[in-house]
């Protein structure tokens, strides 16, 4: 399969066949199809708050209520550290992060079973659809890191023990790094449940256990130096703690387990990319 | 005019039955074959689509060994009855799956319509959706924008553009959906069956558009059990019947060649009435009924200037009374046309008297014009109740004839020709 762009004016050839290989992911029809993209996500944005009152704010309550849930529950009853830092700016820095790639990788794994009616009905690069839920849970992120950023606010102006860092500025990987593991792990989901219902159900509470492998809820510092490995496999470790690092400066941050989380990060993008290219041909036969 | 579809040696392979448990081990086995460098294993195996039998093999061959190539600025119809693979090959060409076997090589812009308003959020407006479905059918932003008031006039809704599509009735969102659709510009065009939407007006203004963007030089391909729709389109016609080409040009040969393929409501020009299929009451068994012309055997095909015969066979069961047959004659569109008795006939053959008896309506040439009728038929005891009666028991096909060269060539407009006398007088 490719397409040939012999001229301007002379019409492309394209070949259909039984045959695709791994190597041709044909990237470049995602950047003739941009329009769509972006109308996905303005559909997936405007359509959540149509006919609600408080729209986009809606985005704002589930950060506010987990932070109140974990702060009584973590900091309260299990009386977890926080590393000296206000339990509330604690968990609002953790839940934002975490929260972000957790959507992407909930939304994505559902790819082909939630468009499996659209897909079956046109063709535009399958691809799209899975960018355009890491986008759109972009704006979503960017309104609660709004509000994160007026809490640390609120709290540096009542002097509390917080100082954000120059290791702020590493914000823009972090997000491309959460970003491409909760797309990678997604469509690698989605892929798979075309045929295999099973992980559908997996995926459910797995994400939810991977953020207690994660230090969401707790400083990575509490955990035993000879656990900490187990978890330090997890990708997201880093990229949480070097948020923390960033907002809070507390953390345990290394630049290896960084580069680690990037790497882990393009790996597994480019598995599911492969794996999704691989199904999208002809998923619709067995979904 | 250069081919700008090539369809080659293209089979398609469904599989049967729940895809779960037990896909595993077939996924397994085909992936060991597929490393070590053979063939699927599972790709000799599969029955031909025939979908009222019970075949042996899990898998069944949707398509097999589809051959076809569409030229530059032709319409070409793909009929064929529910499950003869269409909707699979228009599948095919326009990307959402992938051929088992074979190659189909595309030159030029493709856009396919399998459905009118794919994608459509019932929350968002009008207009909103119209950017989003022309995107999703692969328009650009700016294309949707330079056409978008065209699109508006087209569907009619100008009143309606900003109110979400949920509040429309079916009839606006339909139409908005086509009217997106119709303002597509692609080179090569593939439409399935969407002009069984809207009312008789809007049918006729969605016709219109695909003649002129047939008149524009662009192809299209145009599936629809809309025979007339087919007829009035297409300069070229594909025939499918499960899974592979039955027939493959003329029109109107086509038509008959769908409607004669087997199966098709059980009609048939000539059928014999036993086992399964007897027609049986207390006063007679239907033994058969067929239609051909006259000298010719049953399932020849009739041409419009031979004579025409009927032939009815029944056995009759009890005495002291008469059996009468009556037919009704449709044309394709269902419409009666006559009525025709045996009873005001002054035949006097079967008074009484127990047996087989045979009927022969004789009906002139030329009195069918070509089309396809349909025949009803019924048993009239003793010239007043009907004891029997049977809907669309056959039909038949009536054929062009040869025309010299200089006579009109036009279609009739009616399906029958009544030759009465005609009088001439001069009254000068």
């Amino acid at each position: 399969m490719n397409s040939i762009p012999e001229s301007k004016t002379l019409p492309t050839t394209e070949v259909i066949s039984s045959k695709s290989h791994w190597w041709d992911l044909r990237l470049n029809e995602i950047w003739q199809y941009r329009d769509l993209l972006f109308l996905f996500v303005r559909r997936d944005f405007v359509s959540v708050y149509k006919q609600t009152l408080l729209g986009p704010l809606w985005f704002l309550i589930q950060p506010v209520m987990a932070t109140l849930v974990f702060s009584i529950i973590f900091g309260k009853v299990a009386a977890l550290p926080t590393d000296g830092r206000p339990m509330v700016v604690f968990y609002l820095v953790g839940i934002t992060a975490w929260t972000y790639f957790a959507d992407c990788l909930n939304k994505t794994s559902k790819t082909f079973t939630e468009n499996a009616h659209i897909f079956g009905k046109v063709y535009f690069p399958r691809l799209i659809m899975p960018l355009s839920i890491v986008i759109s849970c972009l704006i979503k992120f960017a309104i609660q890191f709004i509000l994160m950023l007026a809490v640390l606010v609120f709290y540096v102006y009542r002097e509390a023990n917080i100082d954000l860092n120059a290791m702020i500025l590493l914000t823009p990987l972090l997000i491309i790094i959460m970003a491409g593991l909760g797309l990678g792990f997604g469509i690698l989901i989605s892929s798979l449940t075309t045929r295999y219902r099973d992980l559908q159900f997996l995926i459910q509470f797995g994400v939810q256990m991977l953020m207690y492998a994660a230090p969401v809820v707790y400083p990575l510092s509490m955990v035993p130096e000879k656990y900490r490995w187990a978890i330090l496999a997890n990708p997201m470790t880093s990229v949480i703690e070097t948020f923390k690092i960033g907002y809070l400066g507390v953390g345990t941050m290394e630049f290896s387990h960084l580069a680690y989380s990037f790497v882990f990060m393009l790996v597994i993008l480019l598995v599911g990319i492969i794996v999704f290219h691989k199904v999208e041909r002809n998923f619709v036969d067995t979904i | 005019m250069s081919a700008v579809i090539k369809v080659q040696n293209i089979w398609k392979q469904y599989r049967l039955g729940q895809v779960g448990t037990g896909t595993i081990a077939d996924d397994i086995t085909r992936w060991l074959a597929n490393v070590r460098g053979k063939e699927d294993p599972f790709i000799n195996l599969g029955d031909t689509n025939e979908q009222n039998k019970t075949g042996n093999s899990r898998y069944v061959w949707a398509l097999n060994n589809i051959n076809f190539e569409v030229k530059q600025g032709e319409i070409i119809g793909i009929i064929g009855k529910n499950g003869a693979g269409k909707s699979t090959l228009l599948k095919l060409l326009s990307k959402i799956t992938s051929p088992t076997k074979g190659e189909i090589t595309i030159t030029g812009r493709l856009a396919s319509l399998l459905e009118v308003g794919t994608g459509f959020h019932p929350d968002l407006t009008g207009r909103e959706n119209t950017f989003l479905n022309g995107a999703i059918l692969g328009m650009t932003k700016k294309e949707v924008k330079t056409k978008f008031d065209e699109i508006v006039a087209f569907s009619g809704i100008e009143r309606y553009i900003d109110s979400p599509v949920k509040r429309y009735s079916s009839g606006m969102y339909v139409r908005l959906a086509f009217a997106v659709a119709a303002h597509l510009e692609p080179e090569i065009l593939i439409i399935d069956e969407v002009l069984a939407v809207g009312d008789a007006e809007f049918q006729k203004k969605c016709l219109g558009k695909l003649q002129d963007v047939a008149n524009e030089g662009r192809t299209v391909i145009f599936v629809s059990h809309n025979l007339a729709a087919i007829k009035t389109l297409c300069s070229r016609c594909i025939v499918l019947t499960n899974g592979h080409i039955s027939y493959e040009g003329d029109v109107d040969i086509s038509v008959v060649n769908y409607l004669k393929a087997d199966g098709f409501g059980g009609l048939k020009e000539y059928k014999v009435f036993d086992g399964q299929s007897s027609i049986s009451i207390p006063e007679c068994d239907l033994l058969s009924v067929g239609v051909k012309a006259k000298e010719k055997h049953f399932g020849d095909p009739i041409r419009m200037d031979e004579e025409v015969e009927l032939v009815i066979k029944y056995k009759k069961k009890i005495r002291n009374c008469t059996l009468d047959v009556t037919i009704q004659v449709k044309d394709s569109s269902g419409n009666y046309l006559f009525v025709c008795s045996s009873a005001r006939s002054t035949i006097e053959s079967n008074m009484g008297r127990i047996g087989v008896y045979e009927y022969t309506l004789e009906i002139d040439s030329n009195f069918f014009n070509p089309d396809t009728f349909y025949i009803n038929l019924l048993v009239v005891k003793d010239k007043k109740t009907t004891c029997l009666r049977q809907e669309d028991v056959i039909f038949f096909h009536i054929l062009d004839k040869e025309r010299v060269l200089g006579e009109w060539m036009g279609k009739s407009a009616a399906p029958l020709f009544l030759n009465f006398p005609w009088r001439a007088d001069s009254k000068n």
